[in-house]
């Protein structure tokens, strides 16, 4: 099916987004990679009157180390990220994520910024970023808003943006020595979203994972933590024992919908199951089998 | 008269039969020269897009145009009455499917739509998006009528009747019955059982359905470039339902990007396209989007069959009773009927097995789902995957290796021709060598050895094997007999040009199969010329003699043999010609890469194109009465058999992860015998191909329905399909028993890998589950039924029989063990009703 | 607000310019508006890989892509990386080895093995099936397409074929 009908602005700098959004009223909608956006207009699920093309938005983009962090800019694609040094050095989790997303070719053009603003239930990068404590930076017109990661996602497909508000970067703290993460995935096929995901960040003292985030994606509506299962982690040797408690904990934390591969009951086992391998890839043998 | 009538000489050193010579328009294709129907762009084209039916069943009360009328760009809009005007509707059945019936059908239904998805109405617009965006502002007042969805219950009292005039849901049923079977059971060492599933698939080519149809007032001629396997069959049914003289339409198929079966049917919207060229007189062109070819290319293989087998102490099959069930949509598709695949089951069930009493019984019925019909392998995937997993599960209960009870109950190699238990007529085949080959190729007690050891470290693997037979080379008992205008029949033209050149015209059409390639070695070798020097006609009516085209693997074997007689005989004539000009007998010369010879010295006596030049331009110089006809054709059809056989086995070593329930393929094997191998090359990628189509079938694609019947698949991440990552690599063998009914002595080969993969996979992800007592027989097999069959979690499929170890012995009198399926409980799916959303911007 | 727009590009080394469809996706830009038929679609949802194409050197998926995004971008296609002859030894293989049948997926399928190539010299079996992941084929099963392309792999180091 063909698109509807709309117009198309590009924007060349940040002012001239804004000039041209503002112009073009609400039913406008920001283009960036077009990897998600396109496909969907393709279903006419949508009829926005104007696309305003931010890919060449110079502000928008670049990855930089500022104080203690890594600075990603919106208009980052998917390939770009996995070729970064600066990313694998400081945000290893982000350059492990990269080969899990899509193919060769989505990764080409899709972008870190439309990744967080589509805000896909199963997509890699906004559970990384929960997982990483990431933060978002949010622009508008007039100015800048920081929004941590674990707030900016609200629901299915939604995030805490503003009508008028586009994510100008995202700022993740460096890892730090003994830190340790990790993702992994359930996808039927390569370059499929996630039936189940996890990701997991934690300091590591020998056995014991310390102040650990469990984040999951593809079991809810948006990137969960389960905080449950991190407690009953937090600050214990991950024995056997140790992660059969925290698999036990996550019918706490995760209220999994049903969808196209399984019940909710299927989703939380997976998510089980995923859990005990990340910790197992984390810590070596935790002696954790699943459920 | 020469060496070629001996078929052994097409076993000779330098023969072009036999060899892998890739395919000549090959090159085009990787440059991106192919010519698809998309690709031809005619002056004043326009171009249809459909409304389609939110509704799975509803009336349709109204259709307002006039806003859809005042876009820019667009031109007209057509109902169901306006083009009911101009086109007879079919009916199709065969007359040879004993009680069969089926409802009229129309290009757009004039008065209900009766599955989601369903055209409805046609826009005509200067592009195609125009087209859209006027679709989008057809008013549609539908008034919703009850629909008979699951097939389950498409025929239990109150269900909803989608064709009043016929009665009921009923649309064919049959028995198909050979022996005692009753007493068979009766007195049964063992007996086992198990109810499967096959999901819905459909075909899925990567080109969509395409036709481009133009009638011309002046000539009063249509010509449609249509992507089609049949073109001949379409020529007549345009023909014959819009009334026009057969001569004056003319189907062309330049190239067509996969067909399977999915493009040898009539598709209604289709028919629509062409009735419009034909009111509007000028070029009209539909290319389905893949949401449309989601809802509309047929879907198939929905199965629910209930099995059965009992075997003696000594490992023999004693009997096999199947009840099949299947749901074919509200219409049978025209003209091969959708009653087809269920027959073909009730023939195909058994089919390795030398064994004497026979029951199945098929029963198709009508519900308001996208229709289904023939897909590559018709039939046979799901009777080989009953056959198979009965035949696993007796050796489970005899403590039999699977390879062992296969040994025990093949049909021996030597005892042909003979029939089965189904009344299938066999000529040749070759069950235990082709065992014995794969054996050969798989190290079967290594992978056994691999499998116990690592399941000491909780890996899971497991190996399945599937023995199957393929029908191949119809004759006219598949259709013909039927009343259906479907030639079984095919010719060849082949003709020598002045320069020595040679062009053959084919009846036989080439979807990527390679039929061009094969057709061309095969007049290559009948006439004695060098492979380039042959071109090679197809798709089109006009120009290449009336043929079949290409369907159930008939265009090496019927289109084939066709191809090698008119080569033979232009050999021949041009012998005779020779013979006058060389001052020779005829029968002392031959025809060798290009060269006329002495046969007894091989010597070089005349190069052909000295002899076509003579011939065209200084026919004065040859004897008066010498005939010089350097183009002849022939015809072939098969006689003495219904259909050629072919027969094989394949093996699938896998993974089972058993804590998430993904399956990793590792590994597949396929023997397969279908006579002899013209290009061994084009063989071995139709089998793989085939064998991915069937691991897909197998594992990913399930046409998924809400109990409304909304269809739930609205693009290809919701309809999966095997893609490169998680296949595995494909090994493949052959044995060769030719078909003694022609010289050429092949069978089709395009079929048997989607035959056998499905039913290998089942056996090889049971046999992985065997420490866990786990089984599954309902496909797709998901990681959800999988991990249900494990009992890790709950299903909401009707998939409780595999979860249940289904067996048990004869002398137990209680009930079968199977637990009944629960009511299917559909879970939400992430865009539910996508179709509804899509199709259902009207009132309702 | 106008829902055409006018744009150049550069096409298989020629320039273009035209006014197109806002809503056009390029590859019934390079279909419709300069007859560049070697570049399909399959879905026209990101999902089949069949409209690959390059833009800038790098492999996109066509039908996700505006025509009107490119002004001023460099693509190249099929019939382009033909015509150079830069892929010839991979559309030998692909002919040599039957690793197109239909050819329906061809050209997205040889621009996305080139682009493996161009990065890796010597690819697994397993590394080539992850690149052309997101490229459908219904027709070959894969193992031919892998074949075909481990073989160019192993050429073009100057190593003998297995
Ligand atoms: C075949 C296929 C497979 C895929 N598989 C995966 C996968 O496995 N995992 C995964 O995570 N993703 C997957 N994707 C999606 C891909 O990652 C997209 O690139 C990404 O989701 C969106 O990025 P984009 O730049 O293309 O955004 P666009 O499509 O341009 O935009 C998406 C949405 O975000 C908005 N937006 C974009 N940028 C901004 C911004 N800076 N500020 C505010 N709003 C903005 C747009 O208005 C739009 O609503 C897949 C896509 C395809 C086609
Ligand atoms: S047409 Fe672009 S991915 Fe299918
Ligand atoms: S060759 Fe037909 S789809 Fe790939």
């Amino acid at each position: 099916m063909k698109a509807p009908p709309f117009a198309y602005l590009r924007a060349t700098s940040l002012d001239d987004a804004f000039r041209l959004w503002s112009a073009a009223g609400p039913e406008a909608k920001l283009l960036a990679g077009g990897q998600s956006l396109i496909a969907t207009l393709a279903f006419r699920l949508s009829e926005p009157s104007a696309l305003i093309d931010i890919s060449r938005v110079p502000e928008l983009g670049g990855i930089t180390e500022a104080g203690g962090a890594i600075r990603i800019g919106a208009l980052v694609t998917h390939a770009q990220l996995g070729a970064s040094e600066l990313v694998r050095r400081h945000v290893p989790l982000l350059a492990e994520a990269v080969p899990l997303i899509a193919h060769a070719a989505v990764r080409n053009r899709g972008t870190f910024g439309g990744s967080l603003a589509f805000a896909d239930p199963a997509a890699e990068l906004p559970a990384c970023c929960v997982a990483l404590d990431a933060t978002v930076i949010a622009r508008t017109r007039s100015g800048e808003r920081r929004i941590p990661a674990a707030q900016f996602f609200t629901g299915l497909y939604t995030t805490a943006l503003a009508a008028d508000e586009l994510i100008a970067a995202v700022e993740l703290p460096q890892a730090r020595p003994g830190e340790r993460s990790t993702i992994i995935e359930l996808a039927r096929r390569s370059g499929d979203y996630a039936m189940a995901g996890i990701a997991v960040r934690a300091k590591i003292a020998g056995s014991t994972l310390v102040e650990p985030n469990v984040v999951f994606f593809g079991v809810g509506d948006r990137p969960i933590s389960a905080g449950r299962a991190a407690s009953a982690l937090a600050g214990k040797p991950a024995a056997p024992a140790t992660v059969a408690e925290a698999q036990a904990a996550l019918g706490g934390d995760l209220d999994p919908p049903a969808d196209q591969h399984g019940t909710p009951e299927m989703k939380l086992h997976l998510a089980r199951v995923l859990l005990a391998r990340a910790l197992d890839r984390l810590i070596g043998h935790a002696g954790a089998r699943a459920a | 008269m020469n060496e070629i009538i001996d078929p052994r000489s097409i076993d000779r050193p330098n023969s072009y039969i036999g060899k892998s010579v890739p395919r000549p328009n090959a090159k085009k294709l990787v440059e991106g020269r192919g010519q698809y129907v998309d690709d031809v762009v005619l002056p004043r084209m326009v171009h249809v897009a459909f409304v389609r039916s939110p509704h799975a069943h509803a009336r349709i009360a109204n259709i307002d145009a006039a806003a859809a009328l005042k876009l820019p760009g667009v031109l007209r809009v057509f109902t169901g009455q306006d083009l009911a005007e101009h086109c007879e509707p079919w009916v199709a059945v065969l007359a040879h499917l004993k009680g069969m019936k089926s409802a009229p059908q129309h290009p757009l239904p004039p008065e209900r739509a009766t599955w989601v998805g369903e055209a409805v109405a046609a826009v005509v617009a200067e592009s195609r998006a125009a087209a859209e965006d006027a679709v989008a502002k057809v008013d549609i007042a539908y008034e919703p009528l009850p629909a008979a969805v699951d097939m389950e219950t498409a025929l239990a009292p109150g269900a909803a009747v989608i064709h009043a005039d016929l009665g009921d849901n009923l649309c064919f049923e049959r028995v198909n019955e050979s022996g005692k079977v009753d007493e068979a059971f009766a007195a049964a060492h063992r007996i086992v059982e198990a109810t499967f599933h096959t999901a819905r698939h459909t075909g899925l080519t990567l080109e969509p359905r395409s036709i481009l149809a133009d009638y011309n007032r002046a000539s009063g001629k249509l010509t449609a470039y249509h992507s089609t396997q049949a073109p001949h069959m379409m020529q007549g049914v345009f023909a014959k339902h819009m009334g026009l003289p057969e001569g004056d339409v003319r189907v062309i198929c330049t190239d067509v990007g996969g067909s399977y079966g999915i493009k040898v049917h009539v598709y209604p919207d289709e028919v629509a396209v062409a009735v419009i060229a034909r009111i509007m007189g000028r070029p009209v062109k539909f290319i389905a989007d893949r949401l449309e070819s989601f809802a509309t290319d047929i879907h198939a293989r929905d199965h629910r069959i209930k099995g059965r087998m009992a075997v003696d102490a000594e490992g023999r099959i004693t009997a096999v009773d199947v009840d099949d069930l299947t749901g074919i949509g509200p219409y049978s598709v025209y003209p091969r009927t959708s009653a087809v695949e269920g027959n073909q089951v009730v023939n195909l069930i058994g089919g390795p097995y030398d064994f004497a009493n026979f029951r199945a019984k098929t029963t198709v019925v009508f519900q308001n789902k996208t229709p289904t019909c023939q897909y590559r392998a018709v039939g046979h995937p799901i009777a080989t995957a009953v056959t198979e997993g009965l035949v696993d599960l007796a050796a489970e209960v005899l403590g039999l290796d699977p390879v062992e009870i296969r040994r025990r109950n093949l049909m021996r190699d030597g005892t042909y021709p003979r029939t089965s238990p189904a009344g299938m007529k066999f000529e040749g085949l070759s069950h235990e060598a082709s065992l014995a080959k794969l054996l050969a190729m798989i190290d079967y007690p290594a992978l056994r050895a691999e499998q116990a050891r690592l399941r000491a470290n909780d890996i899971h693997r497991g190996i399945g094997f599937a023995s199957f037979i393929e029908l191949t080379n119809p004759s006219p008992f598949m259709y013909g007999v039927g009343g259906a205008r479907i030639s079984a029949q095919d010719g060849c033209t082949v003709r020598i040009d002045p320069d020595g050149s040679v062009v053959a015209a084919t009846g036989v059409t080439e979807q990527g199969q390679g039929t061009e390639a094969i057709i061309r070695q095969i007049v290559a070798e009948g006439v004695g010329v060098p492979i380039e020097q042959v071109r090679v006609i197809t798709g089109d009516t006009l120009t290449t003699p009336y043929g079949g085209g290409t369907w159930a693997c008939r265009g090496a074997g019927i289109g084939g043999e066709a191809a090698l007689q008119a080569g033979i005989a232009v050999k021949q004539a041009v012998l005779k010609v020779a013979g006058a000009m060389l001052q020779a007998s005829s029968d002392a010369l031959d025809l060798v890469n290009g060269e006329i010879v002495d046969k007894a010295s091989g010597q070089s006596r005349m190069p052909l194109v000295e002899l076509s030049r003579i011939v065209y331009f200084r026919g004065d110089t040859l004897p008066p009465d010498l005939p010089r006809e350097l183009m002849q054709t022939r015809h072939f059809i098969t006689k003495q058999y219904p259909f050629a056989f072919t027969n094989g086995v394949q093996a699938c070593w896998l993974e089972v992860d058993v804590d998430t329930g993904m399956v990793k393929l590792l590994k597949h094997w396929c023997v397969e015998d279908c006579g002899r191998v013209i290009n061994p090359l084009l063989v071995d990628e139709q089998v793989r191909g085939g064998i991915v189509q069937g691991i897909g079938g197998a594992l990913y694609e399930h046409c998924l329905y809400s109990p409304e019947g909304q269809l739930m698949i609205g693009s290809m991440a919701d309809y999966l399909v095997p893609m490169a990552a998680e296949m595995p690599d494909i090994e493949v063998g052959h044995v060769e028993t030719p078909t003694k009914e022609s010289l050429l002595g092949a069978k089709g080969a395009g079929e048997a890998g989607t035959a056998g993969a499905p039913a290998a996979i089942m056996n090889a992800i049971n046999d992985a589950l065997k420490p866990f007592n786990a089984k599954v027989f309902a496909q797709p097999f998901t990681p959800e039924r999988i991990l249900a069959a494990l009992g890790k979690v709950p299903s909401r499929w009707p998939v409780a029989s595999s979860v249940a170890l289904p067996l048990r012995t004869a002398d137990a009198s209680a009930a079968p063990a199977l637990v009944t399926a629960p009511k299917a409980a559909a879970g939400t799916v992430r865009e539910p009703g996508l179709f509804g959303r899509m199709f259902g911007r009207s009132r309702a | 607000m106008s829902t055409t727009l006018d744009i150049a590009m550069t096409v298989n080394g020629e320039r273009i310019a035209r006014r197109v469809e806002a809503r056009q996706h390029l590859i019934d830009f390079l279909r419709l508006d300069l007859g560049l038929m070697g570049s399909h679609a399959g879905c026209e949802h990101g999902l089949c890989g069949a409209c690959t194409v390059r833009v800038d050197g790098r492999i996109v998926r066509g039908c996700l892509v505006l025509a009107a995004a490119l002004d001023g971008a460099t693509v190249e296609t099929i019939e382009g990386v033909s015509d150079t002859g830069e892929i010839r030894d991979l559309q030998n293989a692909f002919i040599a080895r039957n690793a197109c049948q239909c050819g329906y997926c061809t050209p997205g399928m040889l621009l996305t093995a080139a682009d493996l190539l161009a990065s890796k010299a010597e690819p697994t079996r397993e590394e080539i099936r992850e690149h052309l992941s997101g490229n459908y084929c219904r027709c070959t099963g894969y193992h031919a397409i892998v074949d075909a392309v481990e073989a160019v792999a192993r050429q073009r180091n100057g190593k003998a074929q297995p």
